[in-house]
């Protein structure tokens, strides 16, 4: 017997799932370090429906889905999770709650087992205390059966394909029997055949009630799987549609809908000669065929979405993990680069994405950060730095592309990410670069140390360098870029020149 | 340094740190306080003020000194070495073995006898060099970890420091290389150990590749430094100092047995910690480590004047290890919080 007051309690919850979705966020803000990653967003999840997300690269849709998870706490707003609102203190709080999350990267244990990955924390008991393992295989089995994946529930995770992989991190969510299951790109790393196994699920979940939020880049996932979408733009909520009312070309103007300001102060300069030229360079698994020139003067701005390989093919070009096959020339002449040493030798410089993982020194000084691309070829005598020498160079360096700090002996931790850059491009521009290869050059700085370093690039063309810049900003490709070169999944999707691109073209181009 | 080209802005992060060195000597200065107040109460006598004790305290620790010399510098490069007593058990075997006198009528090779020391020092110094060498050799291009490549050698050069004379020790040096442990001879040869890869760590290219390999070694690759052949170098030079380490041994003992050196790695390495050197990599000093190994030195000759017994001098040296690397973890987590 269920009392009147229960009754009333869960018909009230009833009525304010059916108002309010299963899951709905107000107002949500976010702030890092020198960017706001979300400024009053919202979003509401139905239950049984699949809602996607949508948005270019640093949109704000993985930071929204972190607070969702409970990774990361929000600066302000308000979760209603079936109607009541709630905070999320932890990703564990959050499944607790009922939110599963399908991570990008799968992030399973890959010395434990399937059935081991999938139960941890749950794992059913024996009399005497111990794990059933028996009794966890044949749970896992039954989970398999369910949702019709064929997969050894002894097997190690390590040996596992990354397809596999994901099946697992699905079934593990939907083991949980989470109200809300987040995918983050699920579809990144599998074949169609998988795919379509994939949303077979998907439908399946749907239809027991789950609200599934699916982060996707691609648009015929978007009308195949999505029943409703909603578009983010530079951490700000566009807008929310119904899948079925609207085209691909609406979306498309969604996403990418922004004013280009005179933020850019790109000046017409002479372009010269060919001093890069790639040929059917070629990764296997990575990349494939990649071909272009880039003259003396030139700023080529390479474009593309999370997952079109931009990074490995500079990555190659660099040395840092050399293509399989293809050809790079210098001047006309063929040259092998084998290591990083050897694209310097050539008049090479490669500021990386990651400024924390393949950039800074973050427990050395800004001096020691600056000179350590220099001193591998100049100002050493018998071993010794010239130290005067090489100071004076570092701090003009620093004081031209004023970074902020009290002196060269601070520590780079310490620093704002806007002047850990500048940093960084001071270490290469002191090497005296022919061609500079930029792999995201302003992202996540503020705005100010943005414009400088926009300054900075065109100045540098100017005087002749070849500089080959990877953005995911598409209003800095267009504002900065001569030609612009587009790719999607490891291939070159075309070209642009700087009169003929624009925010639809290049996403065209790069969405497919 | 006054940097005034660049503008400086007034933030907290912008005052001028202390050197890293000076809180270790402060943690010197303190406990050699304590043991002098503590003398004065149970002893009624100065600990410190003793020329005998001071030198036979500096003495005990230089040995062990000259390897964390070695160790400080695997450690800022990111890595850790575990080989280096075995590595002073196997010179002082096989460097003893060409320093014979000819006197003596059961010496390992009677034909390699009354050799000028400069022929043990060199069998002795390219013998680290070769177990070095591997060390490197394997951490850098078979990327298996620091920790499991020179737990192999140490493992493997000690029973080669046994098989060598199959356990028989080997004695009566020619007195040139007796002389290189005679007197003071050992805390002279740590000092210039010291000073030499003091100014190499702070003032050439082998030491900045060191500390931005040891910071961020995909960042130092990225910078143009070749991290293999940079690494094989750190290592093979730790091991040449053990095995200076181990002919300093041999031949103020005036005779070597496979045993030398047993685990005066973790001495040298806690030297290091306890200077200051991050076991993270990409901090630390050789004035660090030479702050420490003293602090070190203080601490067992502190016991021993206070008539403390010895099992209570390895139950201290213990926790004030993982003192040293708690107060480590905690700077660092400040640091962080700071920025």
């Amino acid at each position: 017997m269920i009392s009147a007051t229960t009754r009333r309690a869960i018909d009230r919850v009833k009525q304010n799932i059916a108002e309010d979705g299963v899951l709905s966020i107000r107002g949500i803000r976010k702030e890092f370090p020198g960017v706001v990653a979300l400024d009053d967003v919202q979003l509401k999840i139905r239950p049984g429906s699949v809602h996607a997300l949508m948005g270019e690269n640093g949109a704000g849709k993985s930071t929204l889905m972190k607070i969702i998870a409970g990774i990361y706490q929000p600066d302000a707003g308000e979760i209603l999770l079936r109607g009541q609102p709630v905070t999320l203190k932890s990703p564990l709080d959050a499944l607790e709650q009922g939110i599963s999350m399908i991570h990008q990267e799968l992030l399973l244990m890959n010395p434990m087992t399937v059935a081991e990955n999938i139960w941890i924390r749950r794992e059913p008991k024996t009399r005497f205390g111990l794990i059933d393992h028996a009794r966890m295989a044949a749970m896992t089995q039954e989970l398999f059966d369910r949702l019709n994946i064929r997969l050894n529930p002894l097997a190690q995770v390590a040996d596992l394909t990354v397809a596999q992989k994901q099946m697992v991190e699905i079934a593990k969510a939907v083991s949980h029997n989470s109200d809300v299951l987040i995918m983050d790109e699920p579809t990144s790393a599998i074949t169609e055949s998988e795919v379509a196994h994939l949303f077979a699920i998907i439908r399946d979940l749907r239809q027991q009630g789950v609200g599934i939020v699916y982060i996707t880049h691609k648009m015929s996932e978007l009308f195949e799987i999505a029943d409703e979408f909603t578009v983010f733009r530079d951490g700000k909520y566009v807008g929310t549609h119904n899948a079925s009312d609207v085209t691909r070309d609406d979306i498309i103007r969604m996403m990418v809908g922004r004013e280009i300001t005179d933020m850019f102060p790109k000046v017409d300069c002479p372009i010269g000669d060919v001093v890069l030229e790639v040929r059917n360079l070629t990764l296997p698994g990575v990349f494939d065929d990649i071909s272009f020139q880039l003259r003396k003067g030139e700023i080529l701005g390479l474009a593309g979405l999370v997952g079109s390989k931009r990074s490995n093919v500079a990555e190659a070009i660099f040395g840092v993990h050399p293509a399989a096959s293809g050809e790079i020339l210098i001047d006309g002449k063929a040259v092998q680069i084998s290591s990083p040493k050897a694209a310097m030798e050539h008049g090479l410089a490669f500021l990386t994405e990651d400024r924390k993982e393949t950039g800074c020194f973050l427990v050395l000084n800004c001096l020691e950060n600056i000179q350590s691309a220099l001193i591998t070829r100049d100002h050493v005598k018998a071993g010794f730095i010239d130290q005067k020498t090489v100071t004076k160079l570092a701090e003009d360096m620093a004081a031209k592309l004023r970074v902020k700090t009290p002196n060269l002996n601070e520590t780079v931790e310490n620093l704002s990410g806007g002047n850990q850059q500048k940093l960084l491009i001071a270490r290469w521009l002191l090497t005296r670069p022919r061609i500079l290869i930029l792999d995201e050059p302003t992202r996540g700085i503020d705005v100010g140390a943005k414009s400088e370093i926009h300054r900075l690039i065109t100045q540098l063309a100017g005087q002749g360098v070849a500089v080959l810049m990877i953005s995911s900003e598409l209003p800095e490709v267009l504002g900065m870029s001569d030609r612009i070169m587009v790719m999607h999944e490891g291939h070159v999707s075309g070209f642009l020149d700087r009169a003929e691109a624009d925010q639809v073209r290049v996403m065209e181009l790069a969405a497919r | 340094m006054n940097t005034q080209t660049i503008p400086a802005n007034a933030s907290a992060a912008g005052q001028r740190r202390l050197p890293a060195e000076v809180n270790i000597l402060m943690v010197l200065v303190g406990i050699a306080l304590v043991f002098e107040i503590l003398g004065w109460i149970f002893q009624g006598q100065s600990f410190l003020f003793s020329l005998n004790r001071l030198k036979i305290m500096i003495l005990q620790v230089s040995v062990i000194g000259i390897i964390a010399v070695g160790v400080t510098q695997v450690i800022i490069s990111g890595g850790i070495d575990l080989s280096s007593g075995s590595v002073v058990g196997a010179v002082a075997m096989v460097a003893m073995s060409v320093a014979q006198v000819s006197s003596y009528a059961r010496a390992v090779y009677p034909a390699l006898t009354d050799l000028p020391m400069i022929v043990p020092l060199l069998v002795g110094l390219s013998f680290g060099a070769l177990v070095g060498f591997i060390n490197g050799w394997l951490i850098a291009y078979t990327k298996i970890p620091p920790f499991i490549a020179t737990l192999g050698t140490m493992v493997t050069v000690r029973g080669f420091a046994k098989w060598y004379t199959k356990g028989q020790p080997v004695s009566f040096p020619t007195e040139g290389f007796a002389a290189l442990g005679k007197g003071m001879m050992p805390v002279v040869i740590f000092i210039l150990v010291a000073l030499v890869f003091h100014i190499a760590m702070k003032y050439t290219r082998y030491g900045k590749f060191t500390y931005a390999i040891g910071a961020n070694a995909q960042a130092a690759r990225v910078s143009g430094i070749n991290v293999e052949q940079h690494l094989v170098k750190v290592y093979v030079i730790a091991a040449m100092l053990a095995a200076l380490a181990g002919m300093v041994v041999a031949a103020r003992g005036q005779t070597a047995q496979a045993g030398m050196g047993l685990a005066y790695e973790l001495d040298a390495i806690a030297m290091a910690v306890i200077g200051g050197v991050s076991l993270n990599g990409g901090r630390g000093s050789v004035l660090g480590t030479a702050i420490g190994m003293i602090i070190f030195g203080v601490i067992i000759s502190g016991f021993t004047f206070l008539r403390l017994d010895a099992y209570y001098q390895e139950m201290i040296k213990g926790v004030i290890i993982v003192a040293a690397v708690v107060a480590d973890v905690h700077r660092q987590r400040k640091r962080r919080k700071t920025s």
